[in-house]
């Protein structure tokens, strides 16, 4: 693990550094690190001669909010003249034309993209194993999975080969990796960040996440991220807070909720212990904490399966090979070509999501199927309202277990699936949620903490967050794993 | 047993909005093909549609101006096919909740009164690029896509089955077109395929009120080609029926040069196209003060106007449907009116020189060079004998030239008529002096002669003799001979 960015942003201003050192440096360790097969694209050139600007900038004055911050981006961020593959055959040369929102937010704040990260196919998945560029390895285990979807965002900074990295998080594709590497990892309140240029899993869930090596980088990045973009109509017009200021504040006064379902059949033992030790200290420490329900929580996995799958069936519709991408050209039939195409360029996962997705929405099953699951949708959502009637924050895991053994789940998608049972309601809600390291387990892998708060209240995960984070510090010498 | 046919029109007519509907590109027909193009109408990977105002503005205009109701909320809903001419392999369109719904319009029903057709709905939606199959330039076994007209703005004008001719669907069609026109929200042309019909008909005994198995008819370029292609196909259905046969529910498409309509191959309309809610965009919200806000701006309707005609001016029916069917038009003869103290005389100079200029000319009268008031002083000059009729007509032309006033082309063209008493007795004087052997004729009895004669006058005087002065004048000298 390396200097979080707020130090290093320190050493920049006292002359003890140099973006351009620093990037040299990165790269080294990115270089070190090929195997986890974090990356997909390096971009090498383009970072350090944007480190070289940067460098100037901070000479004469002038320097983003986010100057000399090395960041990892998803490669599902269309990023102009780069390749953007989504970790997919089919857009194995694809170059986008235009920037996203956040790669265009980065850089304009002066962060330097180092590269763009491997992840599951189109972000489904959740070991980051569905990936036409082969499996990422954990840093903290290589023959365990980072998790997924975002698994190569979370390796790199776990790793030290990014400061921060960007994610995408559609049911936990950010805080599931981020609590099985022991980094944190944010997904923010849908509409809170934008998503243009995100490219594009299941619409209605899908947000920008960030991964850090603590919560002060989190709520800078956020800062820099957040707010309306008129090119995505979902985007929230509600201002944005100053994130910093929640960073001071303690636990006193914020009552948390303990979900009574999150501590049940399925969760690993070490896991739940973790929890409650960290629960045991909020108490201690003034903070209130409260049993709550959330009784809908078994139904997240089906309701969000229905809806994300019927979503992405019509979201890869546009992989037809006729004007961008792979194309397989049998002679002269255009049926063939678009079959063809597609059967070469989409993995098993992404097939199987499709075609569940084509079934959710087919004349016939519609009701029976999707809208019962927007039903239930709306119901998951009561069942939060109500639970924040009586508290701010909910608290519990983020995964049922820490990281499992690469190929452990991959041949049965039943239980891949179920690996997501904590973080699937809470963007079924729009609401956000954090995961925070919370300890290691026996096998020295890392346990995560996953807090979520009322919509539009990232202030109150950011200040929990950092608390726990300072508690443990306090505790242990140091918030991360060693 | 005489069948009665039942006939429900679909109308597709494209919004003049300046850009398309949820992008910034431009609209304008026949441009260089993929020129008009951007990320988002072609669909690249994470872009994101955002609603054109104009576009809802339009829309509302026409739902109120056919009397529908405004749905506060409406919402788009995803139509999935694969198309190659449709880049995101979904057309975003509306389905359960459309803008618009219950109107109507008033055809004539042909015994003077009005017939109303009620509208179902209207709907926005995007238009589909173009595939280019027949060109010179596309080689054999090939086929190209313009995607310029994608994302164009469309209203959908579904009616109800509430036409029994072609004749009613010809006026149908005909009203709307005058409609779309008058509002300004599309150019109306059915060449340009800025307003498209596909047609709906079944046949059931006169008489009943059940309706029979009905066909789908597509591909009519014209007005003409509506109500010939409906005429054949209820030829096609009446010989099935009383043949003893059944009709089977199928698409034809109407082939203009071969004067059928053929059935579509199976395969083409099998579609099962999984409507669902579109994630990307909220709810449409027409408020009360939006909706209140353009109905302000609605000018005046062109039944109310035809009404206030018939009630101020007492004009014929047929006048007043040919000077209303142009909002232009109908905008000048009603700036005329006011201004000519007999009202027909107004209708007809618009009914014919006017409209022959425009005609001829194929020009817009909003570009027409001679304002109402200049008009109505060229017909105030002919009631005041100051220029005869045909003089009139001189007059007008040359003002469509020059651009010059009433008065100065009299000048210019020495048309002033001659109704000085004095002089116009010189002139009588003159041709009785010349012309003996007539004028004795005409005191022999043979009264015939006397055209003769005036038509000396008018030849000496160049045309300009007050025609009703100089023909009292004659009359007096010759009896004064007797």
């Amino acid at each position: 693990m390396t200097v979080p960015y707020h130090r290093f942003r320190k050493q920049l201003e006292d002359g003890e550094s140099t973006c351009e050192t620093t990037v040299v440096s990165f790269l080294a360790q990115i270089r070190a690190h090929e195997s986890l097969n974090a990356f997909v694209t390096v971009l090498e050139d383009r970072a350090l001669e944007k480190a070289r600007e940067i460098d100037r900038k901070l000479a004469q004055g002038g320097a983003g909010s986010l100057a000399g911050m090395v960041v990892a981006v998803k490669d599902l961020f269309a990023m102009k003249h780069v390749r953007t593959t989504c970790g997919s055959r089919i857009l194995e040369r694809y170059h986008s034309p235009y920037d996203s929102a956040v790669v265009g937010r980065l850089e304009e704040e002066d962060a330097i993209v180092i590269g763009k990260t491997n992840m599951d196919e189109f972000g489904m998945g959740s070991s980051s194993e569905n990936s036409a560029y082969g499996p990422v390895l954990n840093p903290r285990d290589p023959g365990r999975t980072p998790g997924g979807s975002s698994g190569g965002s979370a390796a790199a900074v776990a790793a030290g080969l990014a400061m921060t990295a960007i994610g995408s998080d559609t049911g936990g594709s950010v805080r599931q990796p981020a609590a099985l590497t022991g980094v944190v990892g944010l997904r923010p309140t849908y509409g809170r960040i934008s998503r243009y240029g995100l490219i594009a899993f299941a619409s209605s869930l899908d947000t920008v996440g960030i991964f850090s090596s603590d919560v002060t980088d989190c709520a800078i990045l956020l800062q820099a991220l957040a707010g309306r973009d008129p090119r995505d109509a979902t985007s929230s017009l509600l201002p944005v807070p100053d994130y910093a200021e929640a960073l001071r504040s303690s636990v006193r006064g914020l009552t948390f909720g303990l979900p009574r379902e999150y501590y049940g059949e399925g969760l690993s033992p070490e896991v739940g212990e973790a929890i409650h030790a960290v629960v045991s200290l909020i108490r201690e420490s003034g903070g209130e904490i409260r049993e709550i329900s959330l009784p809908l929580t078994d139904y997240g996995i089906a309701t969000y399966y229905l809806i994300c799958t019927a979503e992405a069936s019509s979201n890869l519709a546009r992989y037809d090979g006729v004007k961008f991408g792979l194309r397989i050209d049998p002679e002269g039939d255009l049926r063939r070509m678009i079959e063809e195409t597609r059967h070469e360029g989409f993995g098993s996962e992404v097939k199987r999501r499709i075609m569940l997705g084509t079934y959710v929405l087919s004349a016939g099953y519609y009701d029976a199927y999707y809208l019962k699951a927007q039903r239930v949708r709306t119901l998951i959502r009561r069942d939060f309202e109500n639970a924040f009637r009586e508290c701010d924050v909910l608290i519990g895991p983020t995964s049922p277990t820490t990281a499992f053994r690469l190929g452990e789940k991959s041949e049965d998608p039943m239980a891949m699936y179920l690996s997501d049972i904590y973080t699937v309601t809470a963007p079924l809600a729009g609401l956000p949620a954090i995961s925070i390291p919370a300890g290691l387990d026996s096998r020295g892998l890392p346990i995560g903490l996953q807090l979520t708060g009322r919509a539009f209240q990232e202030e109150n995960l950011l200040r929990a967050g950092y608390w726990i984070e300072q508690v443990r510090i306090r505790q242990t010498g140091c918030c991360q794993p060693a | 047993m005489p069948f009665e046919p039942v006939i429900g029109l679909e109308v597709h007519a494209q919004l003049a909005t300046v850009s398309k509907i949820f992008c910034g590109c431009g609209t304008r027909f026949g441009a260089e093909p993929n020129s008009q193009v951007c990320p988002v109408c072609l669909g690249l990977p994470g872009t994101l549609p955002v609603l054109n105002k104009k576009a809802v503005e339009f829309a509302v205009r026409m739902g109120l101006a056919v009397h529908c109701r405004i749905k506060e909320k409406s919402i788009f809903a995803r139509k999935n096919y694969f198309y190659p001419d449709l880049p995101k392999g979904y057309q975003i369109s509306q389905y359960e909740e459309p803008l618009c719904e219950d109107g109507w319009v008033g055809i004539p029903d042909g015994n003077g009164g009005v017939r109303k057709i009620r509208i179902h709905r209207i709907h926005l939606e995007e238009d589909a690029g173009k595939s280019v199959h027949d060109e010179v330039y596309v080689g054999e076994n090939e086929s190209l896509v313009d995607v310029n007209r994608c994302g164009t703005p469309l209203i959908e004008i579904v009616s109800e089955p509430d036409m029994h001719s072609p004749q009613e669907a010809y006026e149908y069609l005909t009203k709307l077109r005058q409609m779309v026109r008058w509002l300004g929200v599309c150019d109306g042309n059915m060449e340009e395929g800025s307003l498209r019909c596909d047609a709906n008909i079944s046949l059931r005994p006169a008489g009943t009120e059940g309706l029979g198995v009905k066909t789908e008819l597509k591909n009519m370029n014209t007005f003409r080609g509506v109500e010939k292609a409906l005429a054949f196909e209820i030829a096609r259905q009446t010989r099935i029926l009383e043949s003893g046969g059944k009709v089977v529910q199928q698409t034809l498409l109407w082939d203009e040069a071969a004067d059928e309509a053929r059935p579509m191959r199976s395969k083409e309309e099998a579609h099962d196209y999984r409507y669902f809610p579109d994630p990307d965009l909220p709810p449409l919200v027409v408020d009360a003060a939006w909706q209140a806000e353009i109905a302000a701006s609605l000018p005046e309707l062109p039944d109310a106007r035809a009404g206030r005609w018939r009630s101020a001016y007492d004009l014929p029916d047929y006048d007043i449907r040919v000077l209303n069917e142009d909002r232009g038009v109908s905008d000048y003869t009603d700036a005329l009116l006011p201004l000519v103290p007999d009202p027909k005389k107004a209708a007809n100079w618009v009914m014919g020189e006017v409209l022959r200029f425009l005609n001829e000319r194929k020009a817009d009268i909003r570009d027409f060079s001679v304002p109402p008031e200049a008009l109505a002083e060229v017909i105030r000059l002919i009631d005041a004998g100051e220029i005869s009729t045909s003089s009139g007509k001189k007059v007008f032309e040359e003002m469509l030239g020059s651009g010059i006033s009433p008065r100065a082309a009299v000048e210019k063209l020495g048309l002033s008529q001659v109704s000085d008493a004095g002089a116009l007795e010189s002139l009588v004087d003159r041709v009785i002096a010349e012309n003996s052997p007539e004028v004795q004729k005409y005191l022999d009895g043979k009264h015939q002669v006397f055209g003769f004669l005036m038509g000396r006058v008018m030849q000496v005087s160049k045309g300009k003799a007050n025609p009703a002065i100089a023909t009292e004048t004659m009359k007096r000298k010759l009896e004064g001979m007797k």
